[in-house]
């Protein structure tokens, strides 16, 4: 049979954490660091403001689209191409006195007539200003709320060194991946947000799997410290993390390259977020555990948790 | 026995799949060009009509496949596509402007699919293409508007009441106005008067210099009350609207305390479309002329003060062009039953709009008074300026005969039915708009655009899953093929649940959502497959590694999932369309991979390889 590791031998992840900790914690000041300094590439759902989509029939100038819409006292408009040469987003912010749902036919009525009559509407997209504002809101407060639930839930679950340490590692893969769209100043939308929520969620499903064989072998494994056991159970699961994210990579590559240009944001979020969620369940969650002092006591009292196991099985 | 599933478990998998299957199958029917024929302000298309219909088709030789009736509308399905326009233009030739016809597109769902409530799939704006508006009703208009009717009320129930007050104002640190009165008697005396007349109001007596002061305002319940109205008022208005704009399915629902969201699938011409939903309409109030006879007038003799309009039905009337009065002090509007149970209208007008009525219908008692109601309507034409043409339309709602002086409240009675009342009304609380409304968001996706989203989510997925089906297959091997075959179903699963569930809609990041359970559907399965190898190093039996493989695995999976389902949860409850598409998915694909990858794979497992002797196990 394929397997990825020989069995038998136990990898000491341990023996890293230190460095591996220091590395975590320079990578999230940096991130910090920099989305402070930079800030978000906010997207037209914060922002607010008119966004046009077109498609020319031939590949489109972007000076040209430019100088047709500064004549048309659009100096400020962001002119890129989309997905491809062939294909032109505009984006203007919000004016004082225009209404915001006349400008998309504006912009497209003038490209229409000083550069291709055929030009194609693919989208246009208003976004109110203060609707903007109320979404940013929104927003931030679904990502706090969700980290709280966790937080709940896994403290219910789990012992609190190790709810702590899961959700330390949460925070890591959001900022990390937060800090990844400020860096590169990738449009940060509404769909990215969703990916980010995302990833709270699937980054979880790592450290939980680990967690639960950590708890497991507390109690199975008679002999040696908190940091063979995590040694022991890293190792153990290590198959399945690689499986795991390796399928969820698969997929995510093929959104990325085949899912078209509008869903690139949600994407990237998510490869970025699944990555380093994979690191982290094992170099910030397990570390952490250790570091608080997780020993093999703390499992005891936690017998019942294996639920159901003197009944008939479910499955 | 180990690894056997009672009978009555493969049933239920078998049978929650098979269901999972059904409702998917609509959804490779396809659907049908069609048109869609429906009447003009909630009038109703009635058989003699739709027969009218079908003789016009049969006459051109357009084939029909079929045709139906229901709530009022005939949708005719066409066997080609090319039909469809000449269709279309055939109907709309043949019935004139009472009725809108519009293209659509109908899922060709059979019958015994339907009859079980089965449907294709309702994909969101953003694969179909259309327009997708959220429109905010301005509720300091609404709230000012209602200041200002105090007022006006309270000024003319105290004159007539002959309290002498100083003076009336709007208030405008509160919800409400106040009232100035030289003594405290008096203004006693005014709140004995006016409390129980207004029961939603709160009365606060104050004194500043010398002056005695009411304040009354809004109690919380009436304000909320006001914006409501405001609110309830501008979705009728709206969906009238649509319903000119002949759109198939469109949607208009109220988001919270002041927005509207308008979904009109399939238009690409926002500008005709904003065109209509921001149209005016006004409502008059007008003597019939009696004294000119009706058919002199449409042939053209009759005075210069009057002009002819017609009815709905096309009957000719001729009115004063004098105006007794206009819509705008039209305050309420509901249909109700008389003390015969006879349907009619009560109007309530403004202070100032009752003294008028008042005035003009004390010398008018025992003549007929027509409602009529006017409104731009976009003809579809530009002038050369590129600017489109708007066509005023007159009609008469209603012609009824004064019995009364009339004041502030007053009914239309003589109404044929229930429904023709409730319309009336309707249409009379159009005429005021309490307060405006603004586009605050718009997304326009054109169809190219729609039709390109389906095909790349399509392919990210056909992608995606081919590499995991080929991985599980080469690194699990049998295993991995009932992994594979727990993955297909799930999908169908997904498919199925999303076309049953009613509010579920797919969209660009649902199908996301759907690439992205595929991914973790299977991680269920390496857990799974990953301890039964384990049991197996350790030396266990090939039957009790299966069974401890699964049992161990589960809580783990479980704790997994339902994190995930935490989150989705979250996102469903502050996300608005496209995000909730992909929560509805992410809820949905979580319980059908939780289902088919723990329980379905069990099954197939105890079925091949459960209580056998083996000696080796394909994983």
């Amino acid at each position: 049979m394929f397997q990825i590791l020989k069995p038998g031998d136990t990898i000491r992840f341990m023996r890293f954490s230190k460095p591996a900790s220091i590395l975590s914690l320079i990578l999230v000041l940096a991130s910090i660091t920099t989305i402070a300094v930079k800030g978000f590439n906010w997207g037209l759902d914060f922002t607010g403001g008119t966004l046009i989509e077109v498609g020319f029939e031939h590949p489109a100038d972007l000076n040209q689209v430019r100088e047709v819409l500064a004549g048309k006292g659009f100096n400020d408009a962001i002119v890129q191409h989309f997905g491809s040469t062939k294909e032109v987003m505009v984006r203007v912010a919000p004016r004082e006195g225009v209404k915001g749902e006349v400008i998309g036919q504006q912009i497209l009525h003038a490209l229409q007539e000083s550069i291709e009559a055929g030009v194609d509407m693919r989208r246009i997209e208003f976004v109110g200003p203060n609707v903007g504002a109320e979404l940013a809101e929104n927003g931030g407060l679904a990502i706090i709320v969700a980290l709280a639930c966790i937080l709940l839930y896994v403290s219910m679950r789990f012992e609190w060194r190790l709810a702590l340490g899961s959700v330390a590692a949460l925070g890591h893969d959001v900022v990390l991946t937060l800090g990844i769209f400020s860096l590169f100043q990738l449009e940060f939308d509404l769909t990215v947000l969703a990916a980010v929520l995302a990833v709270v969620g699937y980054s979880l499903n790592d450290t939980i799997v680990v967690f639960d064989r950590i708890r497991e072998n507390f109690r199975r494994v008679r002999k040696g410290g908190p940091e063979e056991i995590v040694d022991i159970s890293l190792t153990q699961t290590l198959s399945r993390t690689l499986i795991t994210s390796g399928t969820t990579l698969f997929v995510l590559i093929a959104l990325f390259v085949k899912g078209g240009a509008m869903i690139h944001g949600f994407a990237t979020a998510l490869l970025v977020g699944i990555l380093v969620g994979t690191y982290s369940s094992v170099y910030v969650a397990s570390a952490l555990a250790i570091r608080l002092g997780i020993s093999r006591e703390h499992m005891i009292p936690v017998e019942v948790e294996k639920e159901g196991a003197d009944q008939e099985p479910v499955v | 026995m180990l690894n056997k599933y009672p009978l009555w478990k493969y049933i239920m998998v078998i049978a929650v799949i098979t269901i999972g299957l059904l409702y998917a199958t609509p959804n490779l029917y396809g659907e049908d060009p069609a048109v869609q024929v429906s009447g003009k302000r909630g009038a109703e298309v009635e058989l003699a009509i739709a027969g009218q219909i079908n003789d016009a088709l049969e006459q051109a030789n357009i084939e029909v496949k079929s045709s139906s009736l229901e709530e009022g509308r005939y949708l005719v399905r066409l066997v080609n596509r090319d039909d469809q326009l000449k269709t279309k233009e055939l109907i709309s030739d043949l019935l004139g402007a009472q009725y809108t016809t519009a293209l659509n597109l109908a899922p060709a769902t059979p019958a015994w699919l339907e009859a079980i409530g089965a449907g294709p799939l309702k994909l969101g704006l953003d694969l179909r293409g259309g327009v997708h508006f959220l429109m905010e009703v301005d509720m300091d208009a609404a709230i000012a508007k209602a200041k200002e009717q105090m007022v006006s009320d309270f000024r003319s129930e105290l004159r007539e009441e002959k309290i002498r007050y100083r003076g009336v104002r709007e208030d405008a640190k509160t919800n409400g106005v106040i009232i100035r009165f030289a003594d405290e008697q008096t203004r006693s005396d005014a709140e004995t008067f006016l409390k129980p007349k207004y029961p939603g109001f709160v009365f606060d007596d104050d004194e500043s210099e010398g002056v005695y002061l009411l304040k009354v305002a809004m109690s919380e319940d009436k304000l909320k009350e006001t914006k409501n109205y405001a609110l309830e008022q501008n979705i009728t208005i709206i969906r009238n609207r649509v319903n000119q704009l002949g759109v198939a399915e469109p949607q208009v629902q109220r988001q919270g305390a002041d927005r509207i969201v308008v979904e009109l699938p399939g238009v690409q011409d926002t500008a005709q479309a904003k065109e209509i939903l921001g149209a005016t309409a006004m409502l008059e109030f007008r003597l019939v002329d009696e004294k000119t006879d009706v058919r002199d007038a449409v042939e053209g003799r009759l005075p210069a003060t009057s002009q002819v309009y017609q009815n709905r039905d096309g009957q000719p009337f001729v009115l004063q062009k004098q105006i007794m009065l206009t819509g705008d002090h039209i305050v309420g509007a509901r249909s109700s039953m008389d003390e015969y149970s006879r349907p009619q209208v009560n109007i309530d007008l403004d202070s100032q709009g009752g003294s008028k009525m008042s005035r003009v219908t004390k010398n008018n008692i025992g003549k007929p008074m027509a409602t009529l109601f006017i409104e731009w309507l976009p003809t579809g034409q530009e002038d050369e300026n590129g600017k489109r043409k708007l066509v005023k339309h007159e009609e008469i709602i209603n012609v009824a005969t004064i019995q009364a002086q009339l004041g502030r409240s007053f009914r239309i009675t003589g109404i044929d039915n229930p429904a023709e009342a409730h319309n009336l009304a309707l249409l009379l609380r159009a005429g005021a708009l309490i307060a405006p409304i603004q586009i605050v968001e718009e997304r326009t996706i054109g169809p190219s655009m729609g039709q390109q989203n389906v095909d790349n989510g399509m392919a990210a997925m056909i992608y995606g899953m081919l590499a995991v089906v080929i991985f599980m297959a080469i690194y699990y091997r049998a295993f991995g093929l009932v992994a594979n075959t727990a993955l297909f179903v799930n999908i169908i699963m997904i498919v199925g649940i999303m076309s049953m569930v009613p509010g579920a809609t797919l969209t660009l990041p649902g199908i996301a959502g759907i690439v992205l359970t595929v991914g973790m559907a299977v991680d269920a399965n390496v857990l799974i497959f990953e301890r039964i190898r384990e049991e197996l190093l350790e030396g266990k039996s090939i039957q009790k590694a299966i069974n401890e493989g699964y049992g161990n695995a589960f809580s783990t999976i479980a704790d997994a999932n339902i994190t995930t389902l935490i989150t989705a949860f979250i996102l469903f409850a502050v996300g608005t369309g496209p995000v909730k598409g992909f929560a509805v998915t992410l809820m949905i694909g979580i319980a059908t991979s939780m289902f088919t990858s723990i329980v379905g794979t069990r099954a197939i497992v105890n079925l091949l390889w459960g209580g056998k002797r083996l000696k080796k196990l394909s994983i």
